[in-house]
């Protein structure tokens, strides 16, 4: 298989593949920290170039950290690392190199773009490389098709399994014809088949370009076997380097597995021996678990079909099969998380549908990674689940004391949960399944990230379990070796199960030389079926479902070349003997670069309906609110008339009141102060008029009688109007004779005040809500979607493309705005359409003016949005924070509540330097005042220069690199 | 009994967690302190710093007695300006008020004839335009009668009107803006911390692990309503002691006891609209953008930013449905107006149904994402 390297190239860049060119990585003295966590430790290493590199070593050694540096997406803290002749550390050299790298980070479908279409993903990294429309679409198609992703095509990269998304993360590096190819754990839970697949593909790519460098990490040992060159690390240490024969002769080892365990410092080992599992005791037992046609389907898509087991007491039967191929769903049937859509499970002879407690009591669950609570300490983990089952305070102290002992928890007692390493945390979940002395126990890959030494010592734990107290022990896991200790395995891809019996039957019914072999030749004979079934025309039983169908992504799998033909090897790379493109920094490149992005974001949002729904609904809904439910007039006040006189002048009074029918609204009246009182209370009603006893005659002999109104004041505001109103009435009712209380002259020596309520003469507050509600909105809304949008990347790890691409920093903040600018400007147009149908609220000024102004408002406002991406790094904390930060000055500073020529000091500043106090007098002046468009261009004018310099913050703030 | 037991300890662990939460816990406290403080002192809708402006054209002793009656804290200082200026300075912004006297006005006056004043005022500016406007209106003719009287008598009018506001004599708004403050951090809070309670068990598979041990989603979803009830209910008393009492001095006229019943009651509604919005969102970035939505919407319709009675009909109807709405409404009533269970018990059976009806659905919608859930 590594045949590939081949003396010259074509192209010239490097002269030679074999090893005695200059490396093409020179690793220096290089120490990397995570807060306190030494993740590499004083490495210095030179890679050749021309080969295939395996970095090996379990997970949290610090080989992540390694390839990231190497590619220039991770900022260097300490030494130095030569790529490709220049210091990565240089941002000139990245920038110049950044063509020749091509990096895939760990995580399947990590930079991947899960709402976008395969044919997208590929594209858009083209795209960003710079190659025309034309050029493009040849070579994306090449690519695809040379991976067996044709058929593929228009599916969104997250309905694909792990395998595909591999390819499609392949196919997105190698679009430019990269020098050097960094590959993190490519093939980590991706079904052997898939992985295989992979890396013939790797090798066919080699043939075509034979000067290629490449370096992979594994934590598969097994894999990294047919390399080159292998660098074993652990602990932020390099172990040994050398060809996988070199090291293996030099341990006395014979798999590279044992290799690197006999390398590995001696205090690591201590206590580590080879496993060997005593045979089970012969005869047959009683049946443990039993499932019958157990069949899942999410809508059209069937994730379990029919899958029918039996496993016996004491048994430890292994389930092995790839992400996503229905084990962990197998596993919720079996424990009655999940009812099943065919099928019936049962435990010990009773059913777990009906997900009985005393099932339940039998069965100890680990689920697929840690699932403690992290919070908690080992102790109090222990302590929660002896509770929740009810053990008996007495038992269940001797109980844990008895597995601290046995698991070898005693020192960590007092540790959270959380700052285990993985192969203790996992001691601890076993520790917690077992608690109760259950008599199955069911776990969902239990080792999987778990170091050699680790997970040997986990799986004596579960032999001694088995075979000393005859616990049934249903287990999963993705490591082949694990499944040779198996009793019995069963072999699943997409939703069924291909074979199941003892390891060593199924490898020899195969003639395969070990069980990936044998596994492969299952999987190839399960589609060779699945084909001849569709020739037949009749219908494949675990057909795959049509894009869209809203099946779950998680529980899709596809073997690429499950149509049937393998995938072509022929055109992978581009004729090696082109001349390798310039590097043009033209400005066609910078703009195409920015519209890549710009296009990506907006399919992006476009397939979120949760975003969609709040970029859209969300304004609309909160217009709505803003408009019904903000509102200062206070009408119909309720009010109570306590007439202790009942003569002809207190009614005539308290008439005046009833007449003004906008404002008061009358209840039947009260009769006593304590009635009164009492209906003040409860908030029936917010006044009450007391007529005194004798008015009339008081009045009539220029007495000048005192009327009592008793107002609520518990809403100041509402109180402060309420007595507005009731002395307007009562000064009505003294200047105009004609109100029925005669009053023996007009009043001289007044002035009357005449007031004129300008811009709204009926002085209602929609017309000035209203017009003001958009001002927060397109503040809001767009800001939060613009973080969201930046921090997701963060969050994702598709930020990764961004890193290792020559896309500038302007180039990405630009093109990822220019979609959120699109929604604003829609936004506009929805709370305009609102404010005009459903408020009647019209445009007196100049809409035209309006417009421009709401464009250069919501380009700054989604600035804002740029500037909090620069500090958060959830989107939990993006949200969040941009909302506070958006929400209170615009509330509280911007004129919404109180116009800005009141605000004092701080807020005074706050609010001539915040945008939405400009937008919110050019909204109102267009809406409401019908401003001329002279005054509303200086809020353009303003608005204008905040949407440079908010940039100019962003792009300051956002790093190249990560840190 | 064992049920009972399992919520116990399911729920003191939901509150071990929450404690570990250095920065959930700091959440917690600036918003039940700092946060109310500022929310009650911060901007007011009582008439403060109002900008104003005279057209003075009769230029008398009067008129600029008249001009010299605006002082702070209520009003800014008046500028004079031209008749020609007013539009474009009200246009700018930069004035809320104009006050126009005309020419011979205190002469006019005198002569026993009514000149008029013009107001002019910025009707855009609504919490601060009525409100200032009345001010305005008795200043000017306090200020007039007091004038006139040292030179003629001036009548007593025929009735007097004497008004009295009750349950908050000063109409300081800091009263009520404290506690509809802490009514809109109770929703909040609770919201998110249960919220997030669920979705970080889902999201950790701790929620599996939890239903495949012989408990039922009723008791781990009870836990999380004491557990999360219990911390905020701490919080607001913490709050209410704090902040309400001994910094703001508000009194408090009611039963404190019959309030912390009322918030309870509240409580179990909000905690059950968190396992509600967590189990709909599938990863905490959906929460957050729905958090925004709905807590929004809770708060500025429960009637705590603007009257209940200045909504339109058909939304009164709606709002009735929404428990905030009945908290706001019995919190005024048990905390300004002193009133009793009597007063409030309606609101009280209204919280509780739409509480009971909303945890019912949760609960039924929680159990249902359990089993489809990833």
């Amino acid at each position: 298989m590594a045949s590939a390297a081949s003396p010259a190239t074509p192209d010239g860049r490097v002269n030679d593949g074999g090893r005695a060119s200059k490396p093409v990585v020179s690793i220096q003295a290089v120490t990397h920290r995570y807060g306190n966590v030494v993740a590499l430790d004083g490495i210095s290493l030179d890679v050749p170039s021309g080969i295939m590199v395996g970095i090996v070593g379990p997970d949290g050694v610090g080989k992540s950290t390694l390839m990231a540096l190497v590619a220039g997406s991770k900022k260097m803290q300490q030494g130095r690392v030569t790529v490709l002749e220049g210091d990565i550390a240089d941002a000139r050299h990245r920038r110049a190199v950044g063509p020749r790298i091509a990096y895939m980070p760990q995580g399947l479908g990590k930079n991947l773009y899960l709402e976008l279409s395969v044919y997208d993903n590929v594209d858009f990294m083209a795209r960003l490389f710079g190659l025309s429309a034309e050029e493009r679409s040849v070579r994306v198609k090449e690519l695809l098709q040379a991976t067996g992703l044709g058929k593929f095509a228009d599916r969104p990269a997250g309905k694909l399994s792990g395998g595909m998304k591999q390819k499609v993360g392949l196919c997105g590096a190698l679009v430019h014809d990269p020098d050097l190819l960094i590959l993190d754990e490519p093939t980590t839970g991706v079904d052997p088949l898939s992985r295989r697949q992979f890396w013939s593909l790797i090798n066919d790519i080699r043939v075509g370009r034979p000067g290629m460098s490449v370096i992979i990490s594994t934590a598969y040992m097994d894999e990294a076997q047919q390399w080159d060159w292998i660098v074993a690390m652990d602990a932020g240490r390099v172990l040994a380097t050398g060809t996988p024969a070199e090291l293996m002769k030099r341990t006395g080892t014979e798999d590279l597995e044992r290799c690197f365990i006999a390398l590995l410092p001696e205090e690591k080992r201590k206590g580590h021996r080879e496993i060997t599992i005593p045979p089970r005791p012969p005869g047959k037992a009683e049946l443990a678990i039993e499932a019958h046609g157990l069949t899942q389907r999410f809508g059209t898509f069937t994730a379990v079909d029919h899958v029918t087991l039996s496993i016996e007491r004491g048994e430890i039967f292994g389930f092995l099969g790839s992400n996503g191929c229905g084990k962990s769903t197998t596993m919720k049937m079996l424990t009655g998380l999940l009812p099943p859509t065919e099928g019936t499970a049962k435990l010990f002879g009773s059913s777990v549908e009906a997900g009985s407690v005393e099932v339940r009591k039998n069965l100890g669950y680990m689920t697929q990674a840690f699932s403690l609570y992290g919070e908690l300490s080992v102790h109090q983990n222990l302590v929660l689940h002896a509770r929740l089952y009810h053990l008996p305070p007495e038992q269940a102290k001797a109980r844990i004391a008895e597995l601290v002992e046995r698991f070898g928890l005693g020192a960590h007692l007092d540790a959270l949960a959380e700052s285990l390493p993985m192969g203790l945390r996992q001691r601890l979940s076993l520790a917690v399944a077992v608690l109760h002395g259950p008599q199955i126990l069911i776990l969902d890959e239990p080792t999987s990230g778990v170091d050699p030494v680790a997970r040997d010592s986990f799986w004596e734990l579960l032999i001694d379990l088995s075979r000393k107290q005859g616990v049934t022990i249903f287990v999963t896991t993705h490591f082949m070796n694990e499944g040779m200790r198996c009793d019995r395995i069963s072999l699943m891809h997409a939703g069924r199960v291909l074979a199941a019996d003892t390891p060593q039957k199924l490898i020899d019914s195969k003639q395969a030389d070990g069980l990936e072999t044998a596994f492969i030749a299952y999987m190839e004979d399960a589609i060779a079926n699945a084909d001849a079934a569709k020739g037949a025309g009749s219908t494949a039983p675990a057909s795959p479902p049509a894009p869209g169908t809203g099946s779950p992504a998680s529980a899709t799998t596809f073997v690429a070349g499950a149509g049937g033909q393998e995938p072509a090897p022929a055109p992978l790379v581009k004729d090696a003997s082109q001349p390798a493109r310039p590097e043009r920094a033209s400005l066609r490149l910078r703009v195409g670069r920015m519209l890549a992005y710009a296009h990506n974001e907006a399919m992006q949002i476009r397939r979120d309906s949760i975003r969609l729904a709040f970029a859209f609904l969300g304004s609309a809904l909160l217009m709505l609110i803003f408009g019904f439910g903000i509102t200062t007039d206070v009408e119909n006040i309720r009010y109570a008339a306590l007439d202790l006189d009942q003569s002809p002048e207190s009614r005539a009074y308290l008439e005046q009141f009833a007449a003004a029918q906008r404002y008061f609204a009358p209840t039947p009246p009260a009769f006593s102060s304590d009635e009164a009182f009492r209906r003040l209370q409860s908030d029936d009603v917010s006044v009450v008029l007391e007529i005194p006893p004798n008015f009339g005659r008081d009045f009539r002999r220029g007495a000048a009688p005192e009327v009592l109104a008793q107002v609520d004041g518990a809403m100041t505001f509402r109180g402060d109007t309420v007595a507005q109103y009731v002395e307007g009435v009562h000064g009505e009712l003294l200047r105009d004779p004609a109100t029925g209380l005669r009053t023996a002259e007009p009043q001289r020596y007044t002035a009357e005040l005449e007031e004129r309520f300008m811009y709204n003469p009926t002085f209602e507050s929609i017309y000035s809500i209203v017009p003001s509600v958009p001002a927060l909105l397109l503040l809001l809304i767009p800001a939060i979607l613009m973080a969201v949008s930046i921090v997701r990347e963060k969050e994702l790890g598709s930020i990764i493309n961004f890193y290792v691409t020559p896309t500038g920093r302007l180039e990405y903040l630009i093109g990822k705005q220019l979609p959120y600018i699109a929604i604003g400007m829609a936004n506009f147009f929805i709370l305009t359409a609102l404010s005009l149908i459903v408020f009647g609220v019209p445009i007196k000024g100049s809409f035209l003016t309006l417009l421009l102004c709401t464009l250069f408002y919501v380009a700054a406002t989604t600035g804002i949005g740029m500037v909090t991406s620069t500090f958060t790094t959830s989107q939990v904390a993006a949200v969040f924070v941009t909302a506070i930060l958006t929400i209170v000055p615009t509330i509280q500073f911007s004129g919404l509540l109180q116009p800005v020529s009141t605000l004092q000091g701080g807020a005074g500043v706050v609010g001539s330097i915040w945008p939405a106090s400009y937008y919110m007098h050019a909204s109102l002046g267009a809406f409401t005042k019908g401003l001329n468009a002279g005054l509303i261009m200086k809020d353009v004018a303003f608005l204008a220069a905040c949407v440079p310099i908010l940039l100019g913050i962003s792009v300051i703030g956002l790093r190249k690199q990560e840190k | 009994m064992k049920s009972l037991l399992n919520i116990l300890w399911l729920g003191l662990k939901e509150i071990r967690s929450l404690l570990s939460d250095a920065v959930m816990v700091v959440f917690v406290i600036y918003a039940f302190t700092l946060a109310i403080y500022v929310q009650a002192t911060g901007t007011s809708s009582e008439v403060n710093n109002a900008s104003i402006a005279f057209v003075d054209e009769d230029e008398s002793t009067l008129s600029k007695e008249l001009f010299n009656a605006f002082y702070p804290p209520r009003f800014k200082l008046p500028e004079r300006i031209t008749s020609e200026e007013v539009q474009a300075e009200m246009d700018r912004g930069r004035f809320m008020f104009v006050v126009v006297i005309p020419p011979r006005f205190e002469h006019d006056l005198r002569a026993g004839r009514n000149p008029e004043v013009q107001v002019n005022i910025d009707a855009t500016a609504m919490q601060q335009a009525g409100i200032g406007a009345g001010y305005i209106r008795n200043i000017i003719s306090d200020r007039i009668d007091s004038f006139l009287r040292s030179t003629e008598v001036a009548k007593t009018p025929p009735v007097r009107l004497v008004i009295r506001k009750l349950f908050n004599p000063n109409g300081l708004s800091s009263w009520f803006k404290s506690v509809v403050a802490i009514i809109n951090q109770i929703t909040l809070l609770t919201v998110v911390l249960t919220g997030a309670a669920v979705i970080r068990e889902r999201e950790h598979g701790t929620l599996e692990h939890l239903l495949v041990m012989p408990l039922s989603a009723f008791e781990i979803a009870m836990a999380k309503v004491w557990a999360n009830s219990l911390v905020i209910l701490v919080a607001t008393g913490a709050s209410l002691l704090v902040v309400v009492d001994m910094i703001l001095e508000v009194p408090f006229a009611g039963s404190v006891l019959l309030w912390f019943f009322g918030v309870v009651l509240y409580l179990f509604f909000a905690t059950a609209l968190g396992i509600f919005l967590g189990t709909i969102s599938r990863s905490m970035a959906q929460f957050a953008l729905l958090i925004i939505l709905v807590v929004l919407v809770l708060m500025l319709l429960s009637g705590g930013s603007t009257p209940v009675e200045s909504q339109p009909k058909w939304l009164q109807y709606l709002t009735y449905l929404l428990p905030a709405r009945h908290f706001v409404s019995f919190s005024q009533v048990i905390i300004y107006r002193g009133g009793g269970l009597d007063a409030v018990w309606r609101q009280f059976l209204m919280v509780s149904a739409v509480g009971l009806g909303f945890f019912a659905y949760s609960l039924a919608l929680f159990r249902k994402s359990i089993a489809v859930s990833k």
